[in-house]
């Protein structure tokens, strides 16, 4: 199995082998494991929650079961709530953060490959900036960027949301790490020997051997707009093109404001459960990449 | 054709050579740098315009230069929500970042029973939205149905109110802990799997123990990684936005529009609906963000060179 096969680090392999035979300590793992506990139990109770009807939600233990099993129920009411909304935001979800991601991630390949492969003027000077803005926070340029958006009539559109995700910086840095290290130069050379041109070099090589620094670029630019909320929630006034995040804030005001409320706790405690599921199951999946990915640029600065 | 000729030519081509590849890196480059300058560098610009106008119910708006950002600097509230957000980041990111560290030496000594699960386990809520994440620490900080109030009860206490304004600051660094503990943890663990096996060795043969191998080899050798999960825990801390607002649903009383410099700003343009003032609250956030960075990063230089 892909999940649990796979030590990050190219050394690893040597480096488990010599770490196998080193005793396990009960002091440790008694530790380690309990902060593991204090990261999963949350969790479990969202799980078990999302599984008991609202009466059982106030009348039962958190940790145990309530006497009825209402997960599918529940399940049906998060789809059919207000015409059933939240598939839309679901779809939603999915259009921008995978849309986002995956520009992002073409955009810094492209600048990670040329930052590290080739020599050209200003290439320092661009790089300090393009490194330096990552210190920028994101919410400061929200609202000037709402504003600009607004007099282009971009707001309460999809790209209102897509467009300023596009821009990774610790993209870039990390590609261009991940490139020194896994596109040989002696490679390129002999493409050029064989009359390739620069750019079907980089198309024909380079992007293969860099694909899983891609995907780790990939995914932390996926969860970054998957998860985000700021920038949905002043770009976008429709509810229809809500992202999860915005549409169950919204529920979940409305079951604290009281309006109709009681019967609305489990509807959001199962449909935040339903919502963290894709993005735990892709990470799983696709561990040994951004783990190897990650690897690669947290050493180097 | 003489010597000098074919150096000429040579040269020549080596020089036209060098044109085209130093091209083919621009075209590389330009999709990005296009997006670079129309997201990140047009509008922090056109923040900094916007800032130094103000607008008036007659007349419109006029310009002001840097009224704005000087009243920002004398803003109690403003002012407030920074030391608010100063305790925030002297308490919580040392116990975030020691436990990550914690956790990742623990996995990188190979004394862990089922340490490939217990690793997922501590990454898992990175995956999980802040909105959502905050949602459910709600639920379970609430005096309804959490489970803490309920153990509380069933042994007779009274659960203490979680979401009182003595100790919502404490709850509010209880769920970007739980968050972000996994992500620093997994950068951390990274660096740790690239020490060179023989620095390890050499330790061991000179007896060191664990926490000596650690101390003296391990944390020193990833001092970069550990500085880069600094800078974007400062970078989180003051532009910390989605806990206080979501958690101003169930608690409105205890945290108000301006309890982070953040949700000030947005409060002021979308509630206020005075555009120029945000934009000069949210010029001097990230002024003070780029600052603190470099105050950080230039005092883990200085660590590394004394």
């Amino acid at each position: 199995m892909s999940f649990f096969s796979t030590e990050p680090a190219r050394r690893s392999t040597s480096r488990s082998d010599a770490r196998r035979r080193k005793q396990t300590s009960k002091l440790t793992t008694v530790l380690v494991w309990a902060c593991a506990a204090y990261f999963l139990l949350p969790l479990l109770w969202l799980g078990i929650s999302s599984t008991k009807t609202n009466s059982d939600l106030f009348s039962t233990f958190g940790f145990s079961f309530g006497n009825e099993f209402a997960l599918f129920d529940n399940i049906a009411s998060v789809f059919t709530f207000q015409d059933g909304v939240f598939l839309r935001w679901v779809g939603n979800t999915v259009l921008y953060a995978g849309t986002s991601a995956l520009i992002a991630t073409a955009l810094a390949t492209a600048a990670g490959y040329a930052f590290a492969k080739y020599d050209f003027g200003g290439k320092a000077a661009i790089f300090a900036v393009v490194l330096g803005s990552i210190m920028i926070p994101l919410t400061a340029l929200a609202l000037p960027t709402y504003l600009m958006f607004s007099g282009m009539g971009l707001t309460n559109t999809p790209w209102a949301v897509i467009l300023p995700s596009v821009v990774s910086p610790f993209g870039v840095f990390l590609m261009r790490v991940y490139a020194t290290d896994s596109v040989p130069d002696q490679v390129i050379e002999a493409a050029r020997i064989d009359g390739s041109s620069e750019l079907s070099i980089f198309f024909r090589f380079g992007v293969p051997l860099m694909a899983p620094g891609m995907v780790t670029v990939f995914l932390f630019a996926l969860v970054a707009t998957w998860n985000n909320y700021f920038l949905p929630l002043i770009m976008l006034s429709d509810s229809a093109l809500y992202p999860l995040t915005v549409g169950l804030a919204q529920w979940q005001s409305m079951s604290a404001a009281g309006g109709g409320s009681q019967a609305l706790f489990s509807t959001v405690i199962t449909g935040s459960f339903i919502s963290i599921v894709p993005l735990i199951v892709v990470f799983l999946y696709l561990q040994k990449f951004w783990q190897s990915g990650l690897a690669a640029g947290s050493v180097k600065e | 054709m003489t010597i000098s000729a074919q150096k000429v030519a040579h040269k020549r081509r080596r020089t036209s050579l060098a044109r085209g590849r130093s091209r083919t890196a621009y075209v590389l480059l330009t999709p990005f740098i296009l997006v670079f300058l129309a997201m990140l560098v047009v509008p922090l610009v056109y923040s900094g315009y916007l800032s130094m106008f103000k607008r008036t119910l007659v007349g419109g708006e006029t310009f002001v230069g840097l009224q704005n950002i000087i009243s920002v600097f004398t803003d109690q509230r403003f002012l407030e929500g920074v030391g608010r957000m100063t305790i925030f980041f002297v308490v919580q990111v040392p116990i975030m970042l020691g436990l990550a560290l914690f956790i990742a030496l623990a996995l990188d000594s190979g004394r862990v029973r089922a340490a490939r699960a217990s690793r997922l386990a501590v990454f898992i809520p990175y995956a999980v939205p802040g909105v959502v994440a905050t949602l459910m620490w709600g639920y379970l900080y609430g005096p309804d149905f959490s489970p803490i109030a309920q153990a509380f009860k069933a042994v007779g206490l009274t659960p203490p109110d979680l979401l009182s304004s003595n100790l919502i600051l404490a709850s509010m660094m209880n769920i970007v802990t739980w968050e972000f503990v996994g992500y620093n943890m997994i950068i951390m663990f990274a660096a740790l799997r690239t020490i060179p096996l023989e620095s390890l060795e050499a330790a061991q043969i000179d007896g060191a123990g664990q926490i000596r191998t650690a101390l003296s080899i391990k944390i020193p050798a990833i001092r970069q990684a550990i500085m880069l999960t600094l800078i974007f825990s400062v970078i989180g801390t003051f532009q910390l936005f989605n806990e206080p607002s979501l958690l101003s649903k169930i608690a409105p009383n205890v945290i108000g529009t301006s309890y982070t410099p953040n949700l000030y700003a947005y409060s002021l343009a979308f509630v206020n609906q005075d555009p120029n003032y945000a934009a000069a609250v949210a010029f001097v956030l990230g002024a003070l963000i780029m600052t603190v960075s470099y105050v950080v990063q230039l005092r883990g230089r200085r660590k590394v060179s004394a």
